[in-house]
């Protein structure tokens, strides 16, 4: 596990509220008017209401016989940063798809807002783990993707919220991993969206560049007030980040640890207590059939290693 | 940019030698000018075709009918492969029978050609549109299929949907493969032509040296060989500077910085 400090902060973002305690609403999102923006663009974000309530009973998904989600119930309120962990292979990406409607579940609901998701489909955005930045249009046009009106404009604002305002005109193939992530994060924000869903958004970033990313989507989640589930490995990103660790495991939640920690969070006893607790019930519970690799007649190696990731 | 002139000189050393022993030989006897005329007498034939202006009137039907059997062929092919390569059905539908037409030689068509259309225009535009059609087609087709569909998804749950999403995200994607799909046709247009005008015509680069080789001209001959290449490599930079131009942000393509 990497050793991380929370305390460098090299985004010239402002805070409404500086420390926010876990549970209450992040405040600072309604009084966000900004009255340098151009008037579409401040409508815009003032339209975002609040985060999305989402609602997941009984979720099942299998691939042919292969049984990846059964009986699974999450609940995300409003404004809450959700992490989900599990070993690879655990589901927790399917139930990321699910809630994204990138597929179909085979069995229960899903409701936001006590609604269909289709009926809210406009007010989700997704990460995914690779940026996925449209190599042919420059980075403000994959930014505005989507977009029908003050595209541009709203591109703009987005990059400059993540701190890429003056790369606006390259090309997507130029940039670095960490710089695409935050692009495809502005690429999502622009949309005003009252649920974010993250798939590894991290996983292929450097730890230094994570560290950054932890504090800018921090500060973006605090600063427009969306519900955002995030899927990782690292449980201590998760425990950065998150209001609500959840562990998928047995196709279903296993864990759902609450983190009582002020933001921005900090490595300490605390921290560290609620990293071991969920670490221990992700390495503590028995290996599952479909995650394992076959086992090797020819002698043992590195495909033993059963949750490399 | 720096390299020194010995070191951008070394890859002409062989060609300018062969030119000079292929001259040296010729003006020795060594070499009959009926198989091959020395270099010096085929630059000055070029020279004469072009004062008379024999040679623009080849030159030009020639490139005509490169580019109109291209454009037919071409454009025939390239609404076809996105047919096939976007609508399931129009594969199933078309597609094994395309296949097996391209098994057929273009330049095994001749025979029937010459029966069905003569040996006037339309006999070399249509082999010339056959031989255009088929890289232009499986690499329109391939590259529709090969787009990522990483960037479909994510289009697609970002509000794109229908002739937007093919715009912005499927078309984009397969250009790359289409004008590699370009180049490869546009080398295949060059052959095609010139074995259609050696055959039969009455006009054209191909006409000009097969009348030349009746008279034992060769360096009339060896000029029509030489146009011709001119004229593949003009297509082939031509092709290249779409590339550049079309794909500005394909690393393949940008200017080394």
């Amino acid at each position: 596990m990497i050793r991380r400090s929370h305390t460098m902060n090299s985004f010239d973002i402002e805070i409404e509220g500086a420390t926010l305690s876990a549970f209450s609403p992040p405040a600072g999102w309604l009084q966000d008017a900004e009255p340098s923006l151009p008037a579409p663009v401040a409508q815009r974000e003032r339209l975002n209401v609040g985060g999305a309530a989402v609602d997941a009973r009984r979720l099942g998904k299998r691939y042919g016989d292969r049984v990846v989600l059964d009986g699974l119930d999450l609940h995300l309120a409003p404004g809450e940063f959700v992490a989900v962990v599990g070993r690879s292979g655990c589901g927790k990406s399917t139930l990321l798809r699910l809630l994204a409607g990138l597929e179909r579940a085979d069995s229960g609901a899903i409701t936001i807002d006590g609604d269909t998701r289709e009926a809210h489909g406009d007010e989700t955005r997704i990460m995914f783990q690779d940026a996925r930045l449209l190599p042919w249009k420059r980075v403000v046009d994959n930014v505005a993707l989507g977009l029908r009106t003050d595209a541009r404009e709203r591109a703009l604002h987005a990059l400059d919220q993540v701190g890429l305002a003056d790369r606006a005109n390259e090309w997507p193939a130029v940039l670095s991993g960490g710089q695409r992530q935050r692009i495809a994060l502005a690429r999502a924000l622009v949309h005003a969206p009252r649920l974010l869903l993250l798939d590894e958004p991290l996983g292929a970033l450097d730890a230094l560049t994570r560290i950054e990313m932890h504090r800018l989507i921090e500060s973006l989640w605090q600063r427009h007030g969306f519900t955002a589930l995030l899927v990782t490995h690292d449980v201590a990103e998760a425990v950065a980040l998150a209001d609500r660790v959840v562990l998928v495991d047995d196709h279903r939640v296993a864990l759902d640890e609450r983190v009582a920690l002020a933001r921005p969070r900090q490595r300490g006893p605390a921290f560290d207590a609620i990293e071991e607790r969920v670490l221990g019930r992700v390495l503590g519970t028995p290996v599952h059939q479909e995650s394992a690799p076959p086992p090797q007649e020819t002698g043992p190696g590195p495909a033993q290693r059963l949750w490399a990731n | 940019m720096t390299t020194p002139w010995s070191q951008r000189a070394v890859p002409w050393l062989v060609p300018v030698a062969v030119l000079a022993l292929w001259q040296l030989a010729s003006q020795a006897g060594l070499l009959s000018t009926r198989i091959l005329p020395e270099p010096w007498a085929v630059v000055k034939a070029f020279w004469a075709l072009a004062i008379t202006g024999e040679m623009w009137g080849h030159v030009w039907t020639s490139t005509w009918r490169a580019v109109s059997g291209f454009a037919i062929g071409g454009s025939l092919a390239l609404s076809l492969g996105l047919l096939t390569g976007s609508l399931r059905w129009a594969e199933t539908l078309l597609d094994s029978s395309l296949q097996m037409v391209r098994n057929i030689p273009p330049l095994a068509l001749i025979p029937l050609v010459i029966l069905w259309f003569g040996i006037d225009e339309s006999a070399k535009l249509f082999l010339v549109s056959i031989g255009v059609f088929f890289p232009i087609y499986l690499n329109t087709f391939h590259g529709i299929r090969s787009v990522d569909k990483g960037l479909i998804e994510m289009a697609r749950s970002y509000g794109l949907s229908g002739w937007r999403l093919y715009r912005e995200v499927i078309l984009p994607g397969a250009l790359p493969s289409i004008l590699v799909g370009v180049r490869f046709s546009l080398g295949f247009m060059w052959v095609i032509l010139i074995v259609a005008e050696t055959i039969s015509a009455q006009a054209g680069i191909g006409y000009m040296t097969m009348n030349a080789r009746e008279f034992l001209q060769t360096d009339v001959v060896l000029v029509g060989i030489l146009l011709y290449a001119l004229l593949g490599k003009l297509a082939d930079v031509l092709a290249k500077g779409l590339e550049s131009w079309w794909l500005p942000w394909h690393a393949g393509y940008r200017p080394q910085t």
